[in-house]
């Protein structure tokens, strides 16, 4: 289980990039240049307080998890 | 180890969960009368109060109830539980009188939105800070054995914080004429308020503090500065990280996909009569609620992980069943047209059509005087079966939700140790639920439309990615990296 916990790290960290990517560019930009208010509060909150944190997040899991930080609470 | 007697938790948890309720209750009527507020504060032809307007709805849910969560939560690891959320509560029953108070934008101009914004900042900042004190509380008053069923009291309160806004916004529009509600009686739920929190209030002020902080402040155990214990150290911070990507994240989403986008979705997607939606996700979420403390209890027995990750498993298997299940019921195509009349009444033409098994469609469309606009609304009142059939899909849903929900305080609170529970477990919860449940609707709208946009058949299913995609990686990392085991919550 300790193995596949590391392994999977790589996963996360991939994952974080590839949400951080398509989210910016499929979500955030096109509400930020979409001209309508609604639209830039909600890719304001996209850009900058979602994606941050999921990205962020999700790097700082996988970098964790390939260290095997997460090992300690193995059941086993 | 906790000796707390049978009476005491009693009162323990009702002083908890009514304040809770109360909190919530506060952060719905803002919601429920969200049309009307906006009419009286924030006029759609000025771009900047339209401005004002968004924000309050966004700012509110997402982005300040983390920081909430971090102010209050470094507060009750601090001082203790008691006394900080016992602030949350006066502050939040403050902010939503004061709601109730200010004078409309016609009186007083641009101060109406700005103080309206301001208020409702300080209603998610309260809000942040309240559920992880009451969780704490509970929690850390139970006995051993029982403290998924204790803390689940607390779960229940979101949805009952729902009921009785709905129920008090619709008593007060009963005992009102239309004209009175539009003027001044909408004001009358934000003023009743106070009278709730005063009476929590004074029910709380009597409790003592939490006895495993008592003891371990006694003990000189207490942090100095929690939030660099919680967030700035790896020991810590790994679980963080694991109760969010583990556990809230994928709560958060089938928290409002069951409860806020289903009702979303049956009254703009299918087009469903207001009073009906409303009707029929009361009922289902009053069937459901129940079973909140059904899984708590469950989870004292069988252990907490098991019953989230097998309610998230069985909601992203069955979100698109479900959901294309809902659609097909009000689906003109399939039912047998009887009859079409059409009339026009003072710029306003209405195309009414029956069909055989009930269904009534109207066409309503507006002529605007000035311009010549016209705006075209469409509202289906569905037939008694077609309702029942939606009581048991949204209801089916609201399990969903229980199964993810019901345990989770339980299992936040066993995840961090006393001297730094309240900060930890607070805000891996309002991320969770704020900003990956609360941007649910958002999100899965934009993905619906531009499937729709794209022509895609089957539209109204593409939202559900979102819920379904972050459920799946929640359900994946909580199975393999969260130890099932419950633990000791007094160290």
């Amino acid at each position: 289980m300790n193995l596949i916990k590391k392994i999977l790290g790589i996963v996360w960290l991939a994952l974080g990039l590839a949400v951080g990517y398509f989210g910016v560019t499929i979500l955030g930009i096109p509400k930020l240049t979409s001209g309508k208010q609604d639209d830039l509060v909600f890719g304001i909150i996209i850009c900058f307080i979602l994606l941050p944190i999921v990205v962020g997040g999700l790097l700082v899991f996988g970098k964790y998890a390939l260290q095997g930080e997460y090992d300690l609470i193995d059941d086993n | 180890m906790n000796k707390t007697k049978g009476t005491s938790i009693t009162s323990v948890i009702s002083a908890s969960s009514v304040g809770t309720m109360i909190e919530w209750y506060d952060f719905y009527i803002f919601g429920s009368l969200a049309t009307i507020i906006s009419t009286k504060f924030f006029p759609q032809d000025n771009p900047t109060a339209a401005f004002l307007s968004t924000l309050a709805t966004f700012a509110a849910g997402f982005v300040v109830r983390p920081f909430g969560a971090l102010f209050f939560g470094r507060l009750g690891d601090l001082i203790g539980r008691k006394y900080t959320f016992m602030v949350t509560l006066l502050l939040m029953g403050g902010a939503t009188f004061l709601i109730g108070c200010i004078p409309s934008y016609e009186t007083i101009g641009f101060m109406a939105p700005v103080l309206i914004l301001l208020l409702r900042l300080l209603q998610g900042l309260a809000l942040g800070g309240e559920y992880g004190g009451a969780a704490t509380y509970v929690a850390e008053h139970s006995p051993e054995g029982k403290r998924g069923f204790m803390t689940a009291w607390i779960q229940t309160t979101a949805t009952v914080g729902l009921f009785v806004s709905l129920l008090v916004i619709m008593g007060t529009r009963a005992a009102l004429s239309a004209e009175d509600f539009d003027a001044w009686g909408w004001r009358v739920p934000f003023w009743v308020s106070i009278l709730m929190v005063l009476v929590s209030y004074l029910i709380r002020k009597n409790m003592e503090e939490s006895p495993v902080f008592a003891k371990a402040k006694a003990a000189g155990k207490t942090s100095t500065n929690p939030l660099k214990e919680s967030f700035g150290k790896k020991l810590n911070f790994k679980f963080v990280l694991l109760a969010l990507f583990g556990a809230v994240m994928g709560q958060g989403v089938i928290w409002y996909t069951g409860q806020f986008y289903a009702m979303s979705f049956i009254e703009k997607t299918m087009n469903v009569d207001k009073e009906q939606v409303d009707s029929l996700m009361f009922i289902a979420l009053m069937l459901g609620t129940p079973f909140f403390l059904v899984f708590g209890w469950l989870s004292d027995k069988i252990g907490r992980k098991w019953i989230m990750m097998a309610g998230m498993l069985i909601a992203i298997v069955s979100y698109r069943p479900i959901y294309e299940n809902m659609y097909q019921t009000t689906n003109l195509a399939n039912k047998v047209e009887l009859s079409s009349s059409n009339s026009m009444v003072n710029n306003v033409n209405t195309v009414t059509t029956v069909y055989a098994d009930s269904t009534i469609q109207q066409e309503i469309q507006k002529t605007n005087p000035t311009n010549g606009a016209i705006t075209t609304t469409i509202k289906i009142s569905i037939n008694s079966s077609d309702k029942q059939k939606l009581i048991l899909l949204v209801f089916i849903q609201v399990l969903f939700v229980t199964m993810v929900y019901g345990p989770i305080a339980a299992f936040l609170v066993e995840m961090f140790p006393t001297k730094i529970r309240y900060t930890s477990m607070s805000l891996p919860y309002h991320i969770g639920n704020g900003v990956f449940g609360g941007l649910l609707p958002a999100v899965a709208t934009y993905l619906a439309t531009n499937a729709k946009t794209a022509g895609k058949t089957d539209w109204y299913l593409e939202g559900l990615w979102y819920p379904i995609g972050v459920a799946a990686v929640c359900l994946v990392i909580g199975v393999i990296y969260i130890n099932g085991k419950d633990k000791e919550i007094n160290d």
